[in-house]
């Protein structure tokens, strides 16, 4: 079969069994879209914005799996991309962006809507490449989503220059199977030397913390994990990026550990004396302060990237592999010890974590004539049964959305927890839609945030993917507002949103239903009538509290035992 | 602890592999003193030798973070075995006796010599380990009108080699 560069990258990702490529043409990829324009294989999206595009992709790929994959043009079209394929790269999310670039015989010279896209993504990519020949497109493109989507997942760019794409010059084509790379072999099964060590920590532990992460999810090992935690029976904390993978609602679940983490996790992993951490990367807003992070505990670290063990944290066992083998070696071995595996020894540990928990940390002022965040989360769960895929943009909303939703299921949490990008939530409920065209989907955002990547409202309208938008109006920055009010004596510096716009006429403007709800008792009605229009978008403007602070808190720099608590909640200081 | 590593690594010779080694020191502010790089024997393999300071927990995350490069094939701590290092440097002098004595008095147990001589300037080829290089180029000073060096480059000695 002989075919031009821009059927080729097309082709490419047909045999790739791409269903969904979020794009924005223009001057470069003019070639790549005529290709799509002449097939049907692949379904394409245009977006509002390549910001959109990406998180789009993004948020496909962490509800699916898949990888997401993104098409743009040139210049502005890459550099517009950028800040969805850092949010990717951050959170280890399998991407493949295809940006188009300048004809090579004018790369370097400033030509219009040139940029060097290798260079301004190199940062921020798992890998990316510079197609040179048209003969070498279709290996490049195997070899972009075998890295993408191997050892730690990541995104990879993909630029090919206009004039390798010309439909006039046709090479032969055919889609290689696999790829091997000399330099890149990423481990797959862990050390199993390691794991025994791990098995005899975790024999003697008397206060052990299961710490999961994001690489359960990524991972496929949810499963496993549930049936180690089971097994064990040990109390089990989740990072922000893993909460679903273990569920939230278990018995043995502690909720989230880390800035605003509930008490009982990070009183736990304080006391702890074993930390088994699976899948997680020990972030400095899961750590705080590094010096006193688990000060009497052994760590087992399981990861598939080796950089990440003791960087920051100095671990005891490291296991280096894919989360889902090491975990069923560990699980046979730990079966194998039958009886004489003794559960008996952490029940005081168990009775110290039920104390903690008897704080109520999270608890808020349920009398509050006005709508608190928190209340409408938890309104969100009761009408969605729990049940509903959940994308946030980043801020207060987040963190209530993050604490007040327990996810019983991996997959259905989406957020930026590592790059924290605003503007993400929206286009990423468009992406999960694509997924999962059936589910309930709800977007939690606030104002400042939903501004920041609105425009993709017309995207879903044009592919009629219905999402909730859930936004917790404070008409402040929230986030920041809070940290002014710890740390900067209440100067609101800038932190306050005037001249906001009407967000039910904006909805409406933009073919969609808009909802304002301004009194607590019409919060669950709202959400009820919203979730009942199964077909269409529904903008559910909550005019909230304006200064509810999320708890407890970690500031900056402080220690898992030096928490902000929340004033409704029952922890009397000097009471641990 | 800080320490100087001599951090040895085969490379694809591909166009912006070498962006993305020293961009990583650069995103994560490790240390780089001197980085050499050039092809081997086998067109497609570019052999890069770096030098850099950090503490052993520094210097161990600095070998997993290249490691991770994809367009990095292996890698080698000369620093951890029974290495041989050089450095070559040229620097340009005014020719006076003094000087010509002082390289000839070198050149007896080193490989220092006037390599050019040009309208009364010479330059001299200087290279061993770069400890004695930084010694003698310290004892120079006054002297140089112009200085070149190469960077550390180095090799395991004995049956150990970084080859595929």
């Amino acid at each position: 079969m002989e075919l031009s560069g821009g059927e080729i990258v097309i082709q490419s990702l047909k045999d790739e069994g791409v269903e969904y490529v979020f794009g924005y043409p223009g001057g470069c990829v003019l070639h790549i879209y005529d290709a799509i324009f002449k097939q049907d294989a692949v379904q394409h999206v245009l977006v509002r914005h390549e910001q959109g595009a990406t998180h789009a992709a993004d948020g496909y790929a962490r509800s699916s799996g898949k990888p997401g994959v993104v098409l743009v043009t040139s210049g502005p079209g890459a550099t517009n991309a950028v800040t969805g394929i850092a949010t990717a790269f951050m959170d280890s999310i399998p991407m493949v962006i295809i940006t188009g670039q300048v004809p090579r015989p004018v790369i370097g010279t400033d030509a219009f809507q040139e940029v060097d896209t290798v260079g301004i993504t190199r940062p921020c990519v798992k890998h990316n490449f510079l197609v040179k020949n048209v003969s070498d497109i279709a290996e490049t493109m195997k070899k972009a989503f075998f890295i993408a989507t191997s050892g730690r997942p990541g995104p990879v760019v993909v630029d090919i220059p206009k004039d390798i794409t010309d439909p006039n010059i046709k090479v032969p084509y055919s889609y290689p199977e696999d790829v091997s790379m000399r330099s890149y072999q990423p481990t797959v099964s862990g050390d199993i030397g390691q794991t025994r060590k791990a098995v005899k920590l975790i024999q003697e532990a008397k206060r052990p913390v299961i710490y999961s992460g994001g690489g359960v999810i990524l991972g496929e090992a949810s499963e496993e994990l549930r049936t180690l935690c089971h097994t064990l029976q040990f109390p089990v904390t989740q990072t922000l990026m893993g909460l679903g993978a273990f569920p939230g609602t278990d018995p043995q679940s502690m909720g989230m550990l880390g800035m605003h983490g509930t008490y009982e996790a990070n009183m736990a992993m304080h006391d702890s004396d074993l930390i088994i951490a699976i899948g997680a990367r020990f972030d400095d807003r899961v750590t705080g302060k590094i010096a006193e992070f688990c000060p009497h505990a052994k760590i087992i670290h399981i990861d598939v990237d080796p950089a990440s063990i003791s960087k920051t944290i100095t671990v005891d066992v490291p296991i280096v592999g894919q989360v889902k083998p090491i975990l069923l070696d560990m699980l046979a071995q730990i079966e194998g010890l039958g009886e004489t595996f003794d559960r008996a020894r952490i029940a005081d540990w168990w009775n110290k974590i039920e104390e903690w928990r008897a704080v109520d940390c999270m608890a808020y002022d349920m009398n509050s004539g006005t709508i608190k965040p928190q209340y409408v989360i938890e309104q969100l769960y009761k009408v969605t049964k729990g049940e509903a895929f959940v994308t946030s943009d980043v801020g207060q909303h987040q963190m209530f959305a993050a604490q007040f939703y327990p996810f019983d299921k991996p997959r259905r949490w989406i957020n930026s927890g590592g790059l924290g990008t605003m503007g993400f939530g929206l286009p990423a409920a468009m992406g999960v839609k694509f997924a999962h065209p059936e589910a309930n989907v709800a977007c939690v955002t606030g104002e400042g945030s939903i501004q920041m990547c609105l425009q993709e409202l017309s995207t879903m309208l044009q592919y009629d993917t219905p999402v909730k938008v859930i936004n917790l109006n404070n008409g402040f920055l929230g986030m920041v507002r809070q940290w002014q009010e710890f740390t900067y004596k209440r100067r609101y510096s800038h932190s306050y949103l005037e001249a906001l716009p009407d967000f039910k006429k904006l909805a409406e403007a933009y073919g969609h239903v808009g909802m304002q709800i301004t009194k607590k008792e019409d919060v669950e009605p709202a959400l009820r009538e919203a979730f009942a229009m199964k077909d269409r978008t529904v903008f559910l403007d909550f005019l909230t509290d304006t200064e509810e602070n999320v708890y407890p808190m970690i500031e900056s720099g402080k220690a898992h035992n030096d928490m902000v608590m929340a004033p409704s909640s029952k922890y009397k200081k000097g009471s641990s | 602890m800080s320490r100087q590593h001599i951090i040895s690594l085969l490379l694809e010779n591909e166009a912006g592999a070498l962006s993305r080694v020293s961009g990583l020191f650069s995103a994560r502010a490790y240390n780089i003193e001197s980085l050499t790089v050039a092809p081997t024997q086998d067109p497609s393999l570019s052999r890069l030798t770096l030098v850099t300071v950090g503490s052993e927990e520094t210097i161990e995350q600095i070998k997993k973070q290249l490691n991770k490069l994809v367009d990095v094939v292996k890698l080698i701590d000369l620093s951890e075995s029974f290495s041989l290092e050089r450095e070559l440097a040229l620097i340009k002098v005014k020719k006076t006796d003094a000087i010509v004595n002082k390289v000839e008095a070198l050149s007896k147990d080193s490989s220092a010599h006037i390599t050019d001589e040009t309208d009364g300037y010479l330059i001299i080829e200087l290279a061993g380990e770069k400890p004695w290089l930084d010694d003698l180029l310290l004892s120079l000073t006054d002297d140089i009108l112009e200085i070149v060096r190469s960077g550390v480059i180095g090799l395991s000695r004995g049956e150990r080699a970084l080859s595929l």
